[in-house]
């Protein structure tokens, strides 16, 4: 792409107004988890296939049991965007911010959607590898973001 | 057995085309009823011939019963509705020939009403809930994995299927361009159009970024009005006002994984940066008899211009990843173009009807009565999303196969 940016612009984080969870019996795992700043990735007890979102079967055997398995958060850019139209009000002041679609190795190419952080907008691109960031925010909440990972 | 021209859409209405909220104090059922019976005069029939309904996504802007009292339908014999969203634009029609090829009904409506005072779709996966927070889509747990990084709208959503196209395929802005410029020469020249001036690739280059790679000439107009079709027996069609277009073949639907796309991201690797279209393709093609090549003009529906791109690759018009230099060549302009698409101005530059007005221009090509007419059309293609599933296509025939 020929977009040039200033050196130094950094991706910023959506305003936290826009974050509300709503989970479910079969996501609820998760986000206890995430609150306590641990990813963890259903897999089917059955054929070992990783599931994201965590769902009700398993899109491969339609098996219902599954594990939590740990994960070290740590990926790469499958694909992203940069968000310059603010849609809503309550993001007015939080652009640019830079949704990203992060695989995660070892899980079946499953893959997790969390916005950039401490990146420069300059240095976006498919492949980059990221780690996790937990972002707390209000209610005892936390969801993924991620960074360049050292040596990036 | 298929429903292979065993029907024939026979007429055509719409409303004027309407900016976002110009339509007021008209109400949706009002849209609906006009565009309805313009269509069925259109065809030289009356509100007393139809006998069914074929809908997609929110057609109606209300339920078939009320709309059947208000008109006052003598009887309703079939009403159904794809599920999904705008996907199932084209797929309507399919769904309006299944039901008479099946013998349930024999005249059935398919339309789509719009008035986006009230709600915009840009904003439609913003979550709801927290107190002071603007919104517009209820929270789901499945919406829970992709909202808090901030994606809430569909435009943003296809960006990050755009930037893996680029990635993969070295597809660039001035292809999307292209798209957008080729689809605007079409548009000035149609009255109906919305948007009247012509746009150049400065003009492209100086708007402003929405979510890149896309900017502001890359989305899709904010309208409100209505567009109708009927589909009757084939039988019947050809007795009628103006010469049938038959319906050849219709298909709707996906791959399974395929599933909720651009809201959960989650897609095989083999299709993410594609427009979903790829296995309705193959069935549309195989129950028309018919190939890429035979197509003469294609309404792919443009919410977002690198959907045309993806679209071109999962018809077969060009091969996978090559859409940007396709384009290039110009092979999608009006009239000397070998594929001329969106010959109406889409959603992109005529108005965003949900893809009903693809519909629409595919019939007048069929019949030669197109604004921008494709010389010798016989054979139209028009398409439904990308969206969640279904995605949809319909191909129309001059000629019975
Ligand atoms: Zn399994």
């Amino acid at each position: 792409m020929s977009t040039a940016y200033d050196a130094d612009q950094v991706a910023k984080l959506p305003d936290e107004r826009i974050i509300s969870l709503t989970p479910d019996v079969w996501t609820q795992p998760f986000w206890d988890a995430a609150a306590h700043h641990r990813l963890v990735v259903p897999r089917c007890t059955a054929c070992g296939t990783f599931r994201l979102p965590p769902s009700a079967f398993c899109w491969k055997c339609r098996a219902q049991e599954i594990e939590w398995v740990e994960h070290d958060g740590r990926g790469a850019v499958y694909s992203f965007t940069i968000v310059w139209h603010p849609l809503l009000p309550d993001v007015a002041d939080s652009v640019p911010y830079v949704p990203a679609v992060v695989e995660l190795p070892n899980t079946n190419a499953c893959r997790l959607v969390g916005a950039m952080v401490d990146t420069r907008l300059s240095d976006m691109r498919i492949g980059l590898n990221v780690e996790l960031v937990w972002r707390d925010v209000e209610g005892g909440v936390a969801v993924p973001t991620w960074r360049p990972a050292e040596g990036e | 057995m298929t429903l292979q021209d065993k029907a024939a859409v026979v007429g055509v209405g719409s409303t004027p085309y309407y900016k976002r909220g110009r339509s007021l104090p008209q109400t949706p059922f009002e849209l609906a009823g006009k565009a309805v019976l313009a269509a069925v005069e259109d065809a030289g029939l009356t509100i007393d011939d139809v006998d069914g309904l074929a809908l997609y996504s929110m057609g109606l802007g209300g339920d078939t019963s009320l709309f059947a009292q208000v008109l006052g339908i003598p009887e309703v014999r079939f009403t159904a509705t794809l599920t999904g969203g705008g996907g199932g634009a084209a797929g309507s029609v399919g769904l309006a020939a299944a039901a008479i090829s099946s013998g349930m009904a024999e005249c059935v409506v398919s339309l789509m009403t719009l008035q986006q005072a009230a709600s915009r779709f840009g904003a439609s996966y913003a979550p709801r809930g927290k107190p002071g927070a603007q919104y517009s889509a209820p929270p789901s747990p499945e919406g829970n994995f992709i909202q808090p990084a901030g994606l809430m709208g569909p435009g943003q959503m296809f960006a990050v299927l755009t930037q893996r196209h680029f990635h993969l395929y070295g597809t660039k802005r001035e292809h999307l361009a292209e798209v957008a410029i080729s689809t605007r020469e079409n548009a000035i020249k149609r009255e109906t159009s919305i948007m009247q001036n012509p746009l150049t690739l400065d003009d492209y280059f100086n708007a402003r970024l929405i979510a890149e790679p896309l900017c502001l000439y890359d989305f899709c107009l904010e309208c409100d009005g209505a567009v109708a079709v009927v589909t009757t027996t084939a039988e019947r069609a050809k007795d009628l006002r103006h010469p049938p277009a038959y319906v050849r073949a219709s298909a709707h639907g996906g791959n399974g994984r395929w599933g909720q796309a651009i809201v959960w991201m989650g897609m095989p690797d083999e299709e993410y940066a594609s427009s979903g279209h790829r296995p309705v393709a193959k069935r549309m093609y195989e129950m028309a008899g018919l190939g890429p090549s035979d197509v003469d003009v294609a309404l792919l529906y443009d919410h977002f211009s690198p959907m045309v791109l993806m679209q071109l690759e999962d018809y077969g018009f060009c091969g996978i990843g090559e859409s940007g230099p396709f384009v290039e060549s110009g092979a999608i302009r009006w009239p000397n173009g070998s594929l001329p698409v969106n010959t109406h101005g889409g959603n992109l530059s005529e108005a965003y009807i949900i893809g009903m007005t693809h519909v629409r221009e595919a019939v007048e090509q069929i019949r030669g009565t197109a604004v921008n007419q494709v010389e010798g059309c016989e054979v139209a293609l028009a398409t439904g999303g990308p969206a969640s599933i279904p995605v949809s296509g319909l191909l129309l025939t001059k000629e019975t196969g």
